[in-house]
């Protein structure tokens, strides 16, 4: 083990944390779904750091690489590639609800929307 | 007061997180049952991406959840937009001379790369999903480049159903042959050529046309107008 290789945990760790942090903290709807679209994207990037394996090559078999022995675990690849498609949609459906606020509230502010407080 | 919360819950997600991860050491071999799925791929599927046999082959039916996540996405911003106020949304300033001749000479060639990527979603990185995302960035640059252009929605609506139903159609021949649903019943052909791994390449295709109309869908829902 490489002594950078905790980093890689720490990085994805770290744009979960700022995500999450931007949707506490800030008070922008814009803002709260870029902090959303920051904890998917940490989270994607965990789970396919946590099926890395040291010194391997992508599950796909080739003519030139036909050993199975030698390749990452495919099951957090398959994942992350639903939950990007998850979050894309989740990001697409937010960003429609904002542009609805906006034109109801005419602010983005979450302070000034009547029913939102907390 | 607000930060100051959520800094002491961040701190406790920190610390969790560190503490569930320094038990899972970076880069080492945990595989368990996909070392079954990795040896087991191209004998079962016939796909070499083992990736895509997973996600087309082992776990169709979860595929087929994703994709209708994605339809219900589509349909809510759908149903958000076309209900907006009528002058509310401002036009698209014009773009400059090269953006609009790049857009229109691009155009068929990012269509035709995203064909490849899900075309070729069984041999190579890409699929379905992919290889919509860059069809829908095709509109996209149309819609950047050409003002005033709008999309016709009902060939979208078009291919959008019937990719879908075309899905569950192949799930249920199937299950009407193999027994279960989203059976893999064509033959396997020879690995690594254009035509193998069965339904696979099929449903990718599907999957590719239903997940690039419906990007395609929101752009055009975002950026607004439309006849309808």
């Amino acid at each position: 083990m490489n002594a950078g290789d905790p980093m890689v945990y720490a990085g994805a760790v770290g744009l979960i944390l700022i995500g999450l942090f931007t949707v506490i903290t800030r008070r922008n709807l814009i803002k709260i779904i870029i902090g959303l679209t920051l904890l998917d994207g940490g989270v994607n990037l965990l789970l396919v750091a946590v099926g890395y394996i040291q010194g391997r090559t992508a599950p796909i078999i080739t003519p030139a690489h036909p050993d199975t022995a030698r390749m990452v675990d495919p099951i957090p690849q398959a994942l992350v590639l639903t939950a990007i498609v998850i979050g894309l949609g989740v990001t697409a459906l937010g960003l429609g609800l904002a542009i609805r606020v906006y034109g109801h509230y005419n602010t983005l502010d979450t302070r000034k929307i009547r029913g939102l407080k907390w | 007061m607000r930060a100051f919360i959520g800094f002491v819950a961040l701190s406790l997600i920190a610390v969790g997180l560190a503490l569930a991860l320094y038990h899972i050491p970076f880069g080492q071999d945990r595989m368990d049952v996909a070392r079954d799925y990795l040896a087991r791929s191209v004998r079962d599927t016939g796909a070499p991406n083992v990736v895509t046999g997973i996600v087309v082959n082992y776990r169709a039916l979860d595929t087929l959840g994703e994709v209708t996540v994605l339809f219900s996405a589509s349909l809510g911003v759908g149903m958000l937009m076309t209900w907006r106020s009528p002058g509310g949304g401002r036009p698209l300033p014009g773009a400059s001379l090269i953006v609009r001749r790049g857009a229109g000479f691009l155009f068929p060639f990012i269509l035709l790369f995203g064909g490849y990527i899900f075309v070729h979603g069984h041999l190579t990185p890409g699929g379905g999903f992919q290889g919509g995302a860059v069809i829908a960035s095709a509109f996209l640059l149309l819609y950047l480049g050409i003002p005033g252009y709008l999309l016709a929605r009902r060939p979208l609506a078009a291919i959008e159903s019937l990719t879908g139903i075309t899905f569950v159609a192949i799930g249920i021949i199937g299950l009407a042959v193999g027994g279960y649903f989203l059976n893999n019943f064509l033959p396997k052909g020879s690995v690594f050529s254009l035509f193998s791994a069965g339904v696979i390449p099929i449903l990718y295709m599907v999957i590719g046309l239903k997940v690039g109309a419906e990007l395609a869908g929101v752009v055009a829902n975002m950026i607004g107008g439309g006849e309808e």
